[in-house]
């Protein structure tokens, strides 16, 4: 048995070289030439140090100092899950599927297991993913073992699917790397709820990978909440391309794990395509978290609109990044994006940096960014109509999001992050 | 009845009050009028309990209550309701839920039961009718875009709604037209009882033709100089505060 226990790059590369024979695909010669390559490129790369510019602001010496074990390893149980929030669900556990655990019957398009789907994934899978450029998108690729593809045919409406995925307690911090693939069909649209938990006490990497592809005027409104344990890490990383007429909504609430990096490149390949990325960050002592956006606007007359807020208590460190690039091409293009952080603490920081590339002359595009802490005037004029000062403040606070939130129509998408919200802030009360 | 006895305050390190004294019997209206600087707004202050208002001696209660020694939400449990000058705008904050939790959190504070969605509604269209208010107000953000006139009134929905022992009602005529200043008039006088005492603190004479008060006092470099009946604001209106202030 060995018990040399590595770290960092060197660990992860080491344990591929004990897995590579039991990783799903290893009979499909495409599949293991996709896995060398990443291998190669990771190890060509490490994990990113801040002297790389897109990870000045984060640090992610406390997830490569670390040890992990892959999933594969220790197939953990799941903590009990909440009911479903639609009719569907997939529950992943340490990054793999359950099915006794989901309920996926009679969706009326395809949704599965990837790693059963494997052998009919070949041209699909890493379609979008970007490895040599994004180092934590080749230990991904290097290691993945499961994950959700789901494929909606053209001019259906798949209704709410639920993504669920817990991490299992366990005393060997488990390392999973699950790539989800979703395609909606031209016509189709889904509303995906994605919600990611784990237990409090325990160190956990979570390295999802998206890659998102959006057919003639599909519709895919895409909530993520972010709840890991306190102890966990999530480095998450969305492809989606959006094709002409097609609108992508995502919504990411980060409001859980010790450090979390919220990655999203998105692509606006046709005309009249939309693309809509808010966000709210509740941040507690001693949590990092990561927004950076990287929207290519690649055709024109397309919009793009991106709110993000940020919350931070304690000695808490919040990161936006965003970046727009407008092509040449992409002529009336309509942009927005604002990022606007709340700091309720002294201790805390945050990092604010747009970019926009503009390569067109008849765009529209606007960018700005604010930091405050919250208004004394305001709170006093709660308390002195008897609003207690913690209710105030919670007042404050849920209105600073309102803006950000408010963009989400979809009803189930809606709730399940005013609950999310709201169940921060009663922890934080207790 | 609110009785203060000597206060003094200060703000920044500069004193403002320099010994007040003075005492509202419940089921009075008295008005404070003044020059401005003369700590009208610094009294209201210092009474609702605002931070960087510093009280350096002097007491003040509500019907025996120590004022002083609580928080805001206390006081405004205690039966105190500031008027302000100013209301303040909260974005994203809907009035009629930023109603209802005011009202709940003063009720819990009575020891009385909170109102559910329903009852509140029901409650608020009343009193909104009884002050010529649209219902639309309930729907808006706390005060955004709200015009001058329609934040005073919605200050005078929140002491109608909370019904306050003490209202201070803080140059609450400042920027109304005749209507408005009417209509929050009829406000205040709504709520005259036995169980109620109010201070009107106002710069002109105008307003107390429509709340005519028991008393009027006049503050001037943070002491109280004279004290009269209605009369004597028709005097100032007339004379100026020179006048007194020679006089004094």
């Amino acid at each position: 048995m060995n018990t040399v226990v590595h770290s960092g790059a060197e660990g992860f590369l080491h344990r591929f070289e004990g897995l590579r024979a039991r990783l799903p695909g290893q009979r499909l010669a495409w599949v293991q030439a996709l896995r060398e390559a990443a291998a190669a490129q990771f190890r060509a790369a490490g994990f990113p140090t801040r002297r790389v510019e897109a990870w000045k602001y984060t640090d992610l010496r406390p997830v490569s100092d670390a040890a992990f074990d892959e999933a594969l390893t220790i197939l953990g149980d799941g903590d009990t899950l909440p009911a479903p929030r639609g009719e569907r669900r997939a529950v992943f556990v340490d990054g793999r599927f359950r099915e006794e655990l989901s309920q996926l019957d009679g969706a009326g398009f395809a949704v599965g297991s990837l790693a059963e789907q494997l052998p009919r994934l070949e041209g699909r899978l890493g379609a979008l993913a970007r490895p040599a450029e994004e180092p934590l998108v080749a230990l991904n690729s290097m290691l993945f073992e499961d994950g959700l593809v789901v494929t909606v045919p053209a001019g259906v409406a798949g209704g709410v699917l639920e993504l669920r995925s817990l991490a299992s307690r366990s005393e060997r911090p488990a390392a999973f790397h699950p790539r989800h693939l979703i395609r909606l069909e031209a016509g189709a649209s889904l509303t995906l709820i994605e919600e990611s938990t784990g237990p409090e006490d325990t160190r956990y990497l979570h390295n999802p990978v998206f890659e998102i592809e959006l057919a003639e005027g599909a519709v895919l409104t895409h909530a993520r909440i972010q709840r890991e344990g306190v102890k966990g890490f999530q480095l998450g990383t969305v492809y989606a391309r959006i094709e002409s007429g097609a609108t992508y909504d995502n919504f990411t609430l980060n409001a859980g794990a010790r450090l979390v990096r919220n990655e999203i490149h998105a692509v606006l390949a046709g005309p009249k395509s939309a693309c809509h990325m808010n966000g709210a960050q509740l941040l507690r002592d001693g949590q990092h978290a990561d927004t950076t956006t990287v929207l290519d606007h690649a055709a024109p007359d397309c919009a793009s609109r991106q709110t993000y807020k940020t919350v931070l208590q304690g000695k808490s460190r919040g990161v936006f990044q965003g970046k727009i690039h407008v092509h040449q091409v992409a002529q009336r293009t309509d942009g927005y994006q604002m990022n606007q952080a709340l700091l309720l603490s002294p201790d805390a920081e945050i990092d604010s940096k747009p970019q926009l590339e503009i390569y067109a002359d008849d765009v529209k595009c606007s960018h700005g960014a604010t930091v405050g802490a919250l208004d004394a005037d305001q709170l006093f004029y709660l308390r002195a109509r008897g609003i207690p000062e913690a209710k105030a403040r919670s007042i404050l606070v849920e209105a600073f999001l309102q803006e950000a939130i408010e963009g989400v129509t979809d009803e189930t998408a809606r709730a399940a992050l005013d609950s999310a919200v709201a169940g921060w802030w009663e922890k934080e009360a207790a | 009845m609110l009785r203060i006895e000597g206060l003094t305050a200060e703000v920044d390190g500069k004193p403002i009050l320099k010994g007040i004294d003075l005492e509202v019997p419940t089921g009075e209206v008295h008005a404070i009028m003044g020059p401005n600087g003369s700590g009208k707004s610094t009294l209201s202050y210092v009474l609702a309990g605002r931070e960087g208002y510093e009280v350096t001696g002097g007491s003040a209660t509500l019907n025996g209550v120590d004022l002083l020694a609580l928080e805001p939400e206390e006081r405004a449990a205690a039966g105190v309701f500031l008027a302000f000058q100013y209301p303040v705008e909260l974005p994203g904050v809907g009035n009629a839920n930023f109603l209802r939790t005011a009202l709940n959190a003063i009720r819990r504070g009575k020891g009385e039961a909170e109102l559910d969605a329903m009852q509140f509604l029901k409650l608020a269209r009343a009193r909104l009718k009884e002050l010529q208010m649209s219902e639309d107000m309930l729907k808006r953000g706390v005060n955004v875009g709200f015009s001058g006139g329609e934040k005073k009134r919605n200050e005078v929905l929140q002491m109608a709604l909370l019904r306050p022992s003490l209202a201070i009602l803080d140059e609450t005529d400042s920027g109304l037209d005749i209507d408005a200043l009417k209509i929050v008039a009829d406000g205040v006088n709504a709520l005259r009882a036995p169980d109620f005492a109010a201070l009107v603190i106002t710069h002109y004479q105008r307003l107390l033709d429509y709340i005519v008060p028991d008393k009027v006092h006049v503050l001037m470099q943070g002491r109280i100089v004279q004290t009269g009946g209605p009369e004597l604001a028709k005097q100032l209106e007339a004379s100026g505060y020179a006048s007194v202030q020679a006089a004094a």
